[in-house]
């Protein structure tokens, strides 16, 4: 009865998790306090070890002699949709260790606490991708958002943070509750906890008699997830935490946790549930039609740099969940590719998002980046490119992933909702280009936007010494290598794959939804 | 023998509920409560109620005693006692070998009993129903199965779950208590005023 393990699929969650505990239990052990910086550096070798044994799972499951295999009991599935998200989840977790040192040391965070956090929340988010039961789903989930949870909360000494840690605990376990009842449904009329046996027993029909049932098991698990990407109307949490977490776990919730809530979604209902798609489409486009234009719309109205970028990743899940709504091979691919890409923008935006700093008050008005092109050209410089990116420009990769995403929706024939996306897209653009004309035309203190303008000349975290309204003698922003580096490597793969997007299509392409038995 | 075994526990439960009311230190009440329900779990053995005398010792011996213990030692946090004191002379290097040797002699039982030529996948198959080896006619407790055999105990039917079938959610399990504990120790803890080597706090 003890099932068969094949230790290659654990690798990923051997060297985040267990990796962690080994770092946590020698913490505690050496008398003598380690360097500060000792973890960070040990997460990212940890990190780079997850990455490299996920290449590893890529080339073996892409080897057409091997391919996806499930193991554990058929518990585990390691195909081309896991193996692609698990790299977009410990890519997220690699980058935000890069650059949080500048965080750890200006807020006081607790470096071990936060290394060993982000790598058991990374270990979660490929424990999810690589899931094929829904028990596994789900405390893939829970590991994954209870680590979160704590990492928003982490700077102690800010009240910000201690809101955002709260609502987004309170929030996430009332979308727990919602997931766990629509799996206990689902349980209910398929008969099994096993993705493929469900998926079997939807195809032969089994929800005829237990109709009820099986639909109220959906409606509950869209909720669930949607919380979890914050889709509205589930989004409430999403601005007040993007606004008062540190930076570098807001950048790896933006990249890696939307990531890994776009894992059980697409895993559950573009590939598990993708009989009954009838039952499931017209909602997930509504929704999808309403986060997209509902998160364009606010992030035109919001005064503060974070909660503007909360917008924007609501409205970047819109997208996502078009290619969702098309439920096929191309939209599933669509959707991941706008996931690998959008990891890499939100990554570099938080990354200057984070260098900029806090105002007194904790937020960071959209006047802070008045004349930022001439303080410090260079960071106005890939600050702008992941802007446009996000916004959609050709010759990004933001461009690629939007046209994938629509195209799909063209594919499967609603065309109302590819023509209601570009307009969300547009509308969206303005929302960037604002921002990128403060950095290059506007000069600070003649302020062009009556909303920020009441907040604007409040000190920022490297030029409180500056007086308010004079004008370039702001001194540049002091940009740490490991951030520079972060910005400088989302900016070069947005810009590289921009202008040549194949490779990027094909590894989209290639990383297949497999429905396996155990 | 049973009227022994009750009797042994009787005494240590009773002995135990009064060591709750009569000690003056909390913490000793706590483990003389937790002396109690290990007496009350061995009861519950006799009965040949196996999963419940388990599940005492798990869930009331282990979690609850223990987050007991947790709330008396945190609201007791100013007067810490020191590591440094040993009650007992030499009980620490006594520990470590004692430790070392039971760690020794698992791995050379492991080794052995690979070396007697038993292998993972040389494990009897075990039936769907008992849980028991394939053709084995141990009988715990006499429930029927569908095709007439014995059904097993409770704790072997959970134990072919625990390990089989969800042995990942299981260990999943584990791993996201301890991620509570460690986020729970992580908030609880009072901030440090002045972070080491960190610059001035805007």
């Amino acid at each position: 009865m003890s099932p068969s393990v094949d230790w290659a699929a654990l690798l990923p969650q051997i060297f985040l998790g267990g990796g962690s505990l080994v770092m946590l239990t020698l913490g505690t052990l050496v008398r003598k306090r380690a360097p500060w910086w000792l973890p960070n550096v040990l997460g990212i070798g940890l990190t780079l070890a997850a990455f490299g044994s996920v290449v590893w799972q890529w080339v073996r499951v892409q080897d057409p002699s091997r391919g996806a295999f499930s193991t554990i009991a058929g518990t585990v599935q390691i195909d081309g949709f896991a193996v692609f998200l698990s790299g977009v989840v410990v890519i997220a977790a690699l980058l935000a260790l890069v650059f949080a040192p500048f965080s750890i040391r200006r807020a006081g965070l607790p470096p071990e606490e936060f290394s060993v956090l982000l790598l058991l929340s990374a270990a979660g988010g490929v424990t999810l991708a690589s899931a094929n039961d829904l028990i596994v789903l789900f405390l893939g989930l829970e590991v994954l958002s209870i680590a979160a949870y704590v990492l928003a909360a982490l700077d102690l000494r800010r009240a910000g943070s201690q809101e955002a840690g709260l609502k987004y605990f309170v929030l996430g376990a009332f979308a727990s509750a919602f997931f766990l009842y629509g799996a206990a449904l689902i349980y209910g009329a398929a008969g099994s906890t096993k993705l493929d046996s469900v998926a079997a027993a939807l195809a032969a029909g089994a929800g005829s008699n237990a109709r009820g049932m099986l639909l109220a098991g959906f409606a509950l698990l869209l909720v669930g997830l949607f919380f979890k990407v914050a889709a509205v109307p589930f989004h409430a949490w999403t601005p007040d935490v993007y606004e008062g977490a540190p930076s570098p776990a807001v950048a790896y919730m933006a990249a890696g946790v939307k990531a890994a809530g776009f894992a059980a979604l697409l895993r559950l209902f573009a590939g598990t549930f993708s009989a009954s798609s009838a039952d499931w489409r017209p909602a997930v486009a509504v929704v999808a039609v309403i986060t997209v234009l509902a998160g364009s719309a606010l992030g035109v109205i919001s005064g503060d740099v974070r909660r503007l970028l909360a917008y924007s990743s609501i409205g970047h899940a819109g997208f996502i969940l078009v290619g969702l709504e098309s439920a096929g091979a191309n939209g599933t691919s669509a959707s991941l590719l706008y996931l690998g890409v959008y990891a890499f923008m939100a990554l570099g935006s938080f990354a200057v998002v984070m260098v900029m700093g806090r105002d007194a008050s904790g937020s960071q008005p959209l006047a802070a980046y008045d004349g930022l092109a001439r303080r410090s050209p260079w960071l106005a410089l890939g600050f702008t490119l992941l802007l446009l990116a996000q916004a959609g420009l050709p010759f990004t990769t933001g461009f690629w992933a939007k046209f994938e995403v629509i195209g799909a929706a063209v594919q499967s024939r609603t065309y109302w909702l590819a023509a209601v996306s570009m307009l969300g897209a547009v509308v969206a653009a303005f929302v960037y280009l604002r921002l990128v004309v403060r950095m290059y035309l506007v000069r600070p203190g003649a302020d062009g936007d009556a909303l920020a303008s009441q907040k604007s000349g409040v000190g920022l975290a490297d030029d409180s010494r500056s007086g308010d309204e004079d004008s370039d003698s702001r001194p540049p922003v002091a940009v740490p290598r490991s951030v520079g580096f972060v910005v400088a490597v989302c900016a070069a793969v947005t810009l590289f794959f921009g202008v040549w997007p194949a490779p990027l299509l094909n590894l989209a392409g290639d990383a297949t939804l497999a429905v396996l038995g155990g | 023998m049973a009227v022994a075994v009750f009797s042994v526990c009787a005494v240590i439960i009773v002995a135990g509920a009064l060591g709750v009311i009569i000690f003056r230190n909390p913490v000793h009440s706590a483990l003389s409560l937790v002396a109690s329900l290990f007496g009350v779990a061995v009861l519950f053995l006799t009965l040949d109620a196996h999963f419940l005398g388990v599940v005492q010792v798990v869930v009331y011996a282990g979690a609850i005693v223990v987050l007991f213990l947790f709330v008396i030692m945190l609201l007791g946090v100013d007067r810490a006692e020191s590591l440094r004191t040993e009650p007992i002379g030499g009980q620490r290097p006594v520990a470590l070998a004692v430790g070392v040797g039971v760690l020794v002699l698992a791995l050379l039982f492991m080794v052995g009993f690979d070396g007697l030529g038993v292998r993972q996948g040389d494990f009897p198959a075990l039936d769907s129903c008992t849980g028991l080896p394939v053709g084995a006619s141990e009988s715990p407790l006499a429930l029927e199965c569908p095709d007439g055999t014995e059904q097993a105990s409770n704790i072997r039917q959970i134990a072919a779950g625990v390990f089989g079938d969800y042995v990942w959610a299981f260990q999943l399990t584990g791993l996201l208590l301890t991620i509570s504990v460690v986020g729970a120790v992580a908030l609880a803890r009072r901030p440090r005023r002045q972070p080491d080597g960190a610059e001035q706090a805007h």
